[in-house]
């Protein structure tokens, strides 16, 4: 009975939700979908390893012989490629979620809500961020074995880059899956432009020796500062194309216009159905 | 319930005169899409405190009428107002002001009902210990209170449905839009579900608006408009509607041609008659006395032959001159709602 009679007390609709409740509850809503599923879990702890060891063996003794760039070992020099990477794959996939919440209908239920647009993009965006970005901090964990021994300092900007580098291709994903129906039609569009995104970042082979249209290319890839900016900070005798403060402001330009471009997507006027 | 009665008469007086104008005002709504026209210039209010029905077939608008009147699209003409915003011009204010339940599910099955619904309250503004107060009661009123802390993933169709309704009444919404809320729940589950609506109106004076394709669930309702192809065909209560009807309703079933039998009764009876695929419709008063007369009148015609009271279904084709469902439409509804809805 208490209940009911509590129930009619209609408090007038309070004022409004603001962008940081409902983008908060929309990034928790993202993390707690997360652990809930194990299997994505170990995905995200297993994949960085089997990855690296993979790919950076197996590129190491084959391409030895080449002299290598720096005098480093392959393996050290894939390191940074790899975690950039993970952090590529896990953004972009994280979003598969927008479709899978616009079919499960819980995108719908989100759009009838006095919501602003901005909250959707900023929650979403925020928690495929968070969680590519701790997967790749925890790629940083193998780090000694790439013979990398990190200061404080130095683990705070590598965060930074990563989370610079998380944002930007988690909010490329999000605008690239909002108008999209299908995950088949999503995984299309990732295959054609972000593995070769990711090859021709510096990832695989350094900038200095690329052909030069590959080298235009490749100055025009914002993963490109990614891979340079970790470079720098893990191995601070590489040769790097780039300084640090000018990578890190690419990223950051990167990020934001990802960002806006995620916006515009969700703000597109259409006469299509929102969902 | 002597107690409870006596809790709801206070809150009563002040709702009450609280929204003399309409709730929901359509006024010559026109929708076309790119090559169809969906909604064609259809106009009704919607009462405070009163359960509406929106009835049609798939692809008579209804949906479409729906989706206008919850800002998730914008109309080619016309106004929808609810609770004094107009739907295109005022999205904001407006899904302040409504609560939705879309046919297809909406919640997560990956979080439990307490969660859902905690997002649920953060999305409209809601937080703290005043939320999850609040969580709990809507909870308790739908009957889930028990079963809060697990996944909705665990529940059955109806309990989900549940969860739905709790999400959408969350905020205190004065105007409930359901789209056909029944869809998909077995026949105690869809009892269940109008009893709550019925409740809603009669002790919160929820104002509740339902698309249906179901005639007992709008044999139901208060008040219901019909559509067809875009069109509003009938407005009235269900009463009303069936009164029209003169008397009672004759089907034949002809065992040959049903056009021409449909003609000879015609010229024999002078009533009115209407074919509908091979069967013969009439509408007559004592329509007992009718059948006997009709029968001898032409021995070896007539295979079958059914006399009842008016139904809604009688409404619709008595207003439209053919039958709720028929094969073709219903495959080229189906087809749009799938393009609409890509569940």
């Amino acid at each position: 009975m208490a209940t009911q009679a509590t129930a009619l007390a209609r408090p007038v609709a309070s004022a409004s939700a603001g962008v940081m409740l409902p983008s908060f509850t929309l990034w928790w809503r993202e993390i707690v979908r997360f652990y809930r599923q194990p299997t994505r879990v170990v995905g995200v702890l297993a994949s960085p390893l089997v990855f690296w060891l993979v790919i950076g063996s197996g590129f190491g003794t084959s391409f030895r012989s080449g002299g290598g760039p720096g005098q480093q070992h392959y393996l050290d020099y894939f390191y940074p490629g790899a975690l950039i990477m993970i952090v590529l794959f896990t953004s972009i996939f994280t979003m598969m979620s927008v479709i899978e919440d616009r079919k499960e209908g819980f995108l719908l239920s989100v759009l009838v809500a006095p919501v602003p647009r901005t909250a959707i993009v900023l929650g979403k965006v925020l928690g495929g961020t968070t969680l590519s970005a701790v997967q790749g901090m925890i790629f940083l964990i193998f780090a000694p074995f790439a013979g990398v021994h990190l200061d404080p300092v130095q683990v705070l900007l590598v965060a930074v880059v990563v989370f610079l580098v998380s944002f930007s291709l988690t909010a490329l994903g999000f605008a690239i899956a909002w108008p999209m129906d299908s995950s088949q039609a999503f995984h299309g569009i990732v295959n054609l432009f972000l593995i070769p995104l990711w090859l021709l970042s510096g990832a695989l082979f350094p900038v200095a020796n690329a052909s030069k249209w590959i080298k235009v290319i490749m100055r025009l890839n914002p993963l490109t500062y990614g891979v340079e900016a970790l470079r720098g900070l893990l191995y601070p005798g590489a040769e790097t194309t780039f300084p640090l403060p000018s990578a890190m402001a690419t990223l950051l330009l990167f990020s934001l216009v990802m960002f806006a471009l995620a916006f515009l997507m969700v703000n597109r006027r259409t006469t299509r159905p929102a969902a | 319930m002597v107690s409870k009665a006596a809790v709801f008469a206070d809150a009563g007086p002040e709702v009450e005169h609280a929204s003399p104008a309409p709730v929901i005002s359509v006024q010559n709504l026109v929708h076309r899409y790119e090559n169809r026209t969906a909604l064609n210039g259809v106009s009704f209010d919607v009462r405070s405190a009163e359960l509406f029905g929106l009835l049609g077939p798939n692809g008579s608008g209804k949906t479409t009428l729906f989706r206008i009147l919850s800002t998730l699209m914008v109309p080619t003409a016309g106004r929808a107002i609810v609770m004094g915003c107009d739907a295109a011009l005022e999205p904001a204010r407006l899904r302040r002001q409504i609560g939705v339940v879309f046919q297809a599910q909406s919640v997560d099955l990956k979080l439990t009902a307490y969660e859902n619904l905690w997002h649920q309250g953060h999305l409209y503004g809601l937080r703290g210990s005043a939320l999850k107060t609040r969580v709990g009661e809507i909870l308790t009123r739908v009957g889930l209170a028990d079963r809060a802390k697990e996944r909705v993933e665990t529940f059955s169709g109806g309990m989900q449905r549940r969860v739905e309704l709790a999400k959408g009444l969350l905020h205190h919404p004065g105007v409930l839009l359901l789209d056909e809320p029944t869809t998909g729940l077995d026949p105690g589950a869809r009892r269940d579900l109008w009893q709550y609506l019925q409740m809603l109106r009669d002790e919160e004076h929820v104002s509740v608006l339902v698309t249906t394709h179901l005639m007992e669930e709008a044999e139901r309702c208060d008040r219901l408009a019909i559509m067809n192809e875009g069109n509003l065909v009938a407005l009235g209560t269900p009463a009303e509607l069936k009164s029209e009807i003169g008397g009672d309703v004759i089907m034949l079933d002809a065992a040959h041609d049903a056009a021409l039998l449909a003609e000879h009764i015609h010229a024999r009876f002078h009533v009115e008659t209407a074919v509908l695929g091979s069967q013969v419709r009439i509408e007559r008063e004592g329509g007992h006395r009718f059948v006997p007369d009709v029968v001898e009148a032409f021995p070896g015609e007539i295979q079958a032959i059914s006399v009842s009271k008016p139904a809604l279904e009688d409404v619709f084709i008595h207003r439209t001159g053919h039958k709720f469902w028929s094969e073709e439409r219903e495959a080229s509804a189906e087809e749009t709602t799938k393009k609409k809805k890509g569940r």
